[in-house]
């Protein structure tokens, strides 16, 4: 990287202060690996002149927990397990990856009512996810009172999540060929409450800090991400979306039930982070919205949720590519098969390791104040970078 | 080193009393389990109330450390840098399946199976990831275990078995505890 010095280990001696006359010396700052800016641990390699940035090297790995190779060694119904942990915030769109590749692999049909289920599962969990991000962002650029909102709808949704799969964050309530059992007797109308219920306080948090004159003057015109760098980086979901990347595989490749409801996609031009947390923000009220009309075919629609699988599972030979839109963009799962009960191979492509790529060049010029903004408003998931 | 014969019982149960319900956490967020310890201190579960804070600036102003995630090898140098920086007496909470022995990453390469290899650790959160409950539990059998200390001044000491027989501190050789409260010896000019 240029202008990053060598780590040599040799001596090298500067000159700093009065004795160094008008010349500014560059300095070399680690950022991490950990801060309490982040749950998970990303370790930013930053050149300095002054408090201006001019390089920065994402150095990832600490959160290695080596997913994929874990993948070859459990069958298909035990990769559910760790593929709900790479992203923590987004566990259900997670595991809907891996089914999705195996069941189009075996050919399998999902039963309808397990298909909207899951669609209005994956749209609860969308808004659980932007609601972490809508209360941890301000929190890290000083702003404490929004986090509390945000725990408050989550606490309310999590509720609903948990009365129906039984785990607060990793569901585990996907199967091969559906779901895991039939949601109990009332569920869609309390998770209508739950909805009404956090439609009705969302304005609590948006009035506190979309219009906050100390929040924009933070965030607007700070770490702008031009489309075509977003494009090239391949950033995708809701950082690439406020840079006005259109693109969003709920409408452009519908998968579930996506194809029969109308998604209406968040985008912004400006693609700095007071954009980034607008389409974050606006996402969680058309989610709602989606969610809500997921549970009306829900009611309308009966019949099973999953189909009975052989005792043993076995993807036949070949290999598939299955992506979905994830909350933080798009994460697919390249299935390759020799006809076992394990993969051959399962390729994992992460939303957020993309999207923290477009760092190295966001960083430079910036100051370090604006760091924190900069990096809190791509909302990547450490673990989904290491996976 | 302990000194029971000049703390009393009073003043031990007022050093414990103290410890055990102003505990400066340092959450060391690594994984999903961060969350939930997040979702802990937050209005509805709410620690606070039981006296542990979580506005530790560092390591450096902290009496507990919840680990709450997955350590890897990479990340284990730190994590022991970190817990060493912390002043005595301090605690370790391993919050999570993973930090407690690898978790589902039992046979994984990079993953360190357990946080317990590196620091030693006071109390086990079990679950993937806990619920906050657990870890109000957990904070509840850590100030159980406080409160029994028979702890001195500095903490309770606890030797590092982990660590290198160069760096382990010994109580002084030569030098016990009755020498320094026993009565002063009179020179032996004195005593002609």
């Amino acid at each position: 990287m240029a202008g990053m010095t060598a780590d040599t280990g040799a001596l090298r001696e500067l000159t700093v202060g009065t004795g160094a006359g008008l010349d500014t010396a560059d300095m070399v700052l680690n950022i991490g690996p950990q801060h309490p800016s982040t749950h998970g641990v990303l370790r930013l390699k930053l050149v300095l002149d002054g408090e201006r940035v001019i390089a920065c090297e994402p150095i990832v790995g600490y959160m290695h927990r080596g997913a994929e190779k874990l993948f070859e060694v459990r069958d298909y119904r035990q990769i559910i397990v760790l593929a709900n942990r790479h992203d923590w915030l987004s566990a259900f769109s997670n595991e809907l990856g891996v089914v999705l590749a195996v069941e189009r692999m075996m050919g399998m049909e999902v039963p309808e009512r397990a298909v909207w289920l899951r669609t209005a599962l994956a749209e609860l969990n969308r808004v659980l996810n932007h609601l972490m991000f809508l209360g941890s962002y301000p929190l890290e650029i000083g702003a404490i009172t929004p986090m509390f909102y945000a725990f408050r709808e989550r606490e309310t949704l999590q509720a609903v999540m948990e009365e129906v799969s039984g785990g607060r964050m990793h569901y585990m309530f996907n199967r091969v060929g559906g779901l895991k059992e039939e949601v109990p007797a009332g569920w869609t109308g309390r998770v209508r409450a739950a909805i009404g219920e956090v439609r009705r306080r969302l304005p609590d948090l948006d009035n506190l800090i979309r219009r906050n004159d100390i929040f924009l003057a933070r965030t607007v015109g700070v770490g702008v991400l031009s489309a075509a760098d977003a494009a090239a980086y391949g950033a995708s979901g809701p950082v690439a979306r406020a840079s006005g990347l259109d693109l969003d595989l709920r409408r452009d490749e519908p998968y579930l039930a996506y194809g029969s409801l109308e998604v209406p996609v968040v985008t912004r031009s400006a693609g700095d982070c007071h954009s980034r947390f607008e389409v974050l923000l606006d996402q969680v009220y058309v989610s709602l919205d989606l969610a809500e009309r997921c549970l009306d075919q829900v009611d309308r629609i009966s019949g099973p949720v999953n189909v009975r699988l052989p005792k043993v599972v076995k993807a036949p030979e070949g290999h598939t590519y299955a992506w979905t839109e994830n909350p933080l963009g798009i994460n697919g799962y390249y299935l390759v098969s020799r006809g076992d009960k394990t993969p051959w191979r399962m390729k994992l492509r992460t939303a957020s390791y993309a999207n923290v790529q477009a760092l190295a060049t966001l960083l430079p010029g910036s100051l370090v104040p604006d760091l924190i903004a900069i990096l809190g408003s791509m909302f990547f998931v450490v673990g989904d970078i290491d996976k | 080193m302990q000194l029971p014969a000049v703390l009393g019982e009073p003043i031990r149960f007022v050093l414990n009393w103290g410890r055990r319900y102003s505990l400066w956490v340092f959450n060391f967020g690594l994984a999903c389990c961060a969350i939930e310890f997040i979702a802990t201190s937050m209005g509805r579960h709410d620690f606070i109330r039981l006296g542990v804070i979580p506005f530790a600036h560092g390591p450096r102003q902290a009496d507990l450390m919840v680990v709450s995630g997955t350590v890897t090898d990479k990340m284990a140098p730190a994590i022991k840098r970190l817990y060493d920086q912390m002043p005595e007496p301090k605690y370790v909470i391993s919050f999570g399946a993973c930090s407690n022995c690898g978790g589902p990453y039992w046979d994984s390469y990079s993953v360190t199976k357990g946080v317990d290899q590196i620091i030693p650790v006071d109390v086990y959160v079990p679950g993937c990831p806990p619920r906050p409950e657990a870890l109000l539990h957990g904070i509840l059998r850590l100030q159980d275990k406080i409160a029994a200390e028979h702890s001195g001044l500095g903490g309770v000491a606890r030797p590092d078995e982990l660590a290198s027989p160069a760096d382990r501190v010994g109580p002084p050789v030569g030098r016990s505890t009755e020498s320094l409260t026993a009565p002063p010896v009179p020179p032996p000019a004195a005593q002609q």
